[in-house]
């Protein structure tokens, strides 16, 4: 992967989100799975970190209970140091966090049709957002949809393109309210992107409004 | 604001060993009376020392320190996120044994130990209030030649006293907005319409050594 050709980023907003934890799981899984690709985003969520840091560091005290050293101690002589995590076979495709939510490589997902050739598979997180892996054939689109709340779609495999911008691996496309868009993958590779939102698209048309019910986006 | 809760952490120290060890802690006592005399960015170079003394030679005195610092201030801020203090206290001690038992992970060119801890802080209340699992990033493994360099660090350190300094001194209103969004009280809406962080100071320097990681890597 040439991370060098990442065009789109995270904005700050997402980037100071995920530091403070207030994201939604679907959302963060975003981020952990740009921010594994992209050092750019890597360094920068590293500096709003630091910032957590200095907020911690000038919170005022409060005092621990008279047992909460002893406590600690008694807490490590259970279990002296971190399981080491083995390591992952790698994969062409999908990122380490995106692996945990699929089980598995690229291999391993469990694609479903959804109509007009596009494949999906749902990954399991908490409900204050959704997100899913999207199979898109080289060559296609995805309906003219809008949308009501925030949609953050991840190229993980080849690129698509809309009224905006092209996308390629590893680049974001930040979508709110004021964005109709149609994507289209590019001809020559399927594209598969990882897109989450926190709110039911809207999509202009019979015909993709039937899609969404299978989609269920 | 800052200079005042650095000048805590010596007493505080030394207490905590008086009543945990009850013994000879000298080498520590003196250590924490040194700290006193010295600038900031100093001190973040001694919290380093003390954690690479509990990699290193599992030392209880330097994590005695490390505790008597960072417990306090870790109680607070899960208290200000929403954790009952109970919960606060339990959570407090998972933090700080999770501190000892990843020392190892620890990298001091990439972070200062307020904000390895706070990231420590962070996961441990995701875990515990919103019951949610909290993907990461893909890690990036030490090479064989990736130990950091010592002057990477002290850079970093600095840097993260200048971060620390410019925090102290914004306007009123906007510290107490960007708290509030590390505490959790803002929404991602909410915190997309703030601005205003005096950021950029330190991330050519975290992205320094990535790059260096990357490249031990190759």
């Amino acid at each position: 992967m040439d991370m060098a050709k990442i065009k789109h980023h995270l904005n700050d907003a997402l980037l100071m989100g995920y530091s403070s934890g207030t994201l939604p799981e679907a959302f963060n899984l975003v981020v952990a799975t740009h921010i594994s690709m992209c050092d750019d985003c890597r360094a920068a969520l590293a500096e709003f970190d630091a910032v957590g840091g200095e907020v911690l560091e000038a919170a005022n005290d409060v005092a621990v209970g008279a047992d909460s050293y002893a406590a600690t101690l008694a807490k490590i002589a259970q279990k002296p140091t971190a399981a080491p995590v083995p390591a992952k076979p790698a994969d062409p495709v999908l990122p380490v966090p995106l692996r945990d939510y699929v089980k598995g490589g690229v291999d391993a997902i469990k694609w479903r049709r959804v109509g007009g050739g596009v494949r999906q598979m749902v990954l399991e997180t908490s409900s204050s957002a959704s997100v899913r892996l999207l199979h898109i054939p080289a060559g296609t689109a995805v309906p003219d949809h809008g949308h009501r709340g925030l949609e953050l779609t991840l190229v993980l495999q080849g690129a698509f393109a809309d009224e905006e911008d092209r996308f390629g691996v590893g680049d974001l496309e930040i979508a709110n309210e004021d964005l109709n868009h149609t994507p289209v993958a590019e001809p020559g590779m399927d594209c598969i992107c990882l897109a989450a939102t926190d709110a039911p698209l809207k999509f202009n048309g019979l015909l993709p409004r039937l899609f969404q019910r299978f989609v269920g986006i | 604001m800052l200079t005042t809760t650095h000048e805590n952490a010596a007493p505080e120290a030394a207490v905590v060993l008086a009543e945990i060890n009850g013994q000879g802690q000298g080498g520590v006592r003196a250590t924490g009376t040194r700290r006193l005399n010295e600038t900031d960015t100093n001190k973040r170079m001694l919290w380093v020392e003390h954690v690479v003394a509990i990699r290193d030679r599992q030392d209880q005195a330097a994590f005695a320190a490390v505790f008597a610092h960072f417990a306090p201030r870790i109680k607070s801020f899960l208290m200000r996120s929403g954790a009952s203090p109970e919960m606060a206290e339990e959570c407090v001690q998972d933090v700080m044994a999770t501190l000892w038992r990843k020392a190892a992970q620890f990298d001091p060119a990439r972070a200062s130990v307020s904000t390895w801890i706070f990231t420590i802080a962070r996961n441990r209340r995701i875990d515990l209030l919103r019951k949610e699992r909290r993907p990461e990033p893909e890690d990036l493994p030490w090479g064989p030649e990736a130990e950091p360099d010592q002057a990477d660090a002290v850079a970093l350190q600095q840097e993260t006293e200048k971060l620390g300094a410019a925090l102290a001194e914004l306007p009123e209103k906007q510290r107490t907005l960007i708290e509030k969004a590390y505490f959790g009280e803002l929404s991602h809406s909410e915190i997309a319409a703030q601005t205003g962080l005096p950021l950029g100071t330190i991330k050519s320097r975290i992205r320094l050594a990535l790059d260096r990681l990357r490249h031990a890597m190759k």
